[in-house]
């Protein structure tokens, strides 16, 4: 039974894999390993949670065509991405430019991290101090009697 | 202040909660388009009609203009061309992008269901429709006299949106076109 799911999950997933690509012949391994990246890179406009690699959209085969057909060209990858951004907007990129715009995206995630570090030495700290003025809490003479006493009045009994 | 911070998790909780509630409503369809107050690009397509001249960016100069991208197989297209017809009948001079699209069955549209373009500009492959961004129809380009891309509105025009919000956008270009 797990050999049959794991076979199904090998067949649907070749599927996903070779959807956009095998419909391009290209020059070399090269170019086709940019022309997956810059389809993974690039988000479609039309259906807005999909990589261009992954949409069936006709506009995501449009800039699919696009991509190939500049990568002919042999232009850069910046300047296949920067001709997308000119006609789709700053949306098209999965990968946002650090801008001021986007900055709050690139380092909100490193702020949150360093926030919850400096809270959690904060704790530690607290804690260890707390435990420190409890080990100097020694018995008192009297107190140190009781206890003697009621460890003897313990043993007599067992 | 012991206190008050144990509820600090629930008060991140909630304002969690408002922002996921927002997000539910938010329409993120309409993106902003970066070719707004840029030229409209340049191109050289053939016309829909049969024996017309091709067509290029020259030809839109001179007066503002709505470019209208529509397709046949667009069905919110038709549903918007009676208002774009009736919008052509008051003056307003609104040109076709036929977008990805068979000319035959382009050529038929228009015969059927009355042309309100003044130029057709055929674009099977795409092309042009690349070149504004277009990611679907019907998108509609407010452009000036001097040919710059004013206002872009993605979707279908109706009445409501063209007297609430449209009409005076159309009509700013109109009144600055004239001396």
């Amino acid at each position: 039974m797990i050999r049959l799911i794991a076979a199904l999950a090998l067949v649907l997933a070749s599927f996903a894999s070779v959807a956009a690509i095998d419909t391009y012949e290209f020059d070399s391994e090269e170019q086709r390993a940019r022309f997956y990246y810059l389809s993974t890179e690039l988000r479609c406009p039309k259906c807005q949670n999909q990589n261009i690699a992954d949409s069936n959209a006709p506009i995501a085969n449009d800039l699919r065509r696009e991509i190939y057909r500049m990568l002919q060209e042999d232009r850069s990858n910046e300047e296949i991405v920067d001709f997308m951004v000119a006609r789709y907007g700053e949306f098209v990129r999965y990968r946002p430019a650090l801008t001021a715009e986007t900055a709050i995206l690139w380092f909100a995630p490193a702020a949150f991290l360093l926030v919850g570090l400096l809270a959690l030495v904060f704790m530690l700290r607290r804690r260890q101090k707390a435990f420190k003025s409890a080990g100097d809490d020694h018995l008192s003479p009297d107190e140190q009697q009781r206890l003697q006493s009621l460890l003897e009045k313990k043993d007599r009994n067992d | 202040m012991r206190r008050a911070l144990l509820l600090l998790p629930l008060a991140l909780f909630l304002l969690m909660l408002v922002f996921l509630f927002r997000g539910l409503y938010l329409d993120n369809d309409d993106l902003p388009s970066v070719l707004v107050g840029q030229r409209f690009p340049v191109f050289n397509l053939p016309s829909v009609e049969e024996g017309e001249p091709a067509i290029t960016e020259q030809a839109l100069l001179g007066q503002p203009s709505l470019v209208n991208v529509w397709a046949t197989w667009c069905v919110a297209c038709r549903v918007e061309h009676p208002v774009l017809n009736k919008l052509a009948a008051e003056g307003v001079v609104i040109h076709g992008v036929n977008y990805k699209d068979d000319t035959e069955a382009a050529r038929k549209w228009l015969r059927d269901l009355h042309d309100p373009y003044e130029l057709n500009i055929s674009d099977p492959e795409g092309l042009l429709g690349l070149d504004l961004g277009v990611y679907g129809a019907p998108e509609t380009f407010f452009v000036d006299a001097q040919g710059m891309i004013r206002y872009k509105f993605i979707g279908v025009i109706d009445e409501r949106i063209w007297e609430s919000d449209l009409a005076a956008r159309y009509q700013a270009l109109v009144d600055e076109a004239q001396p």
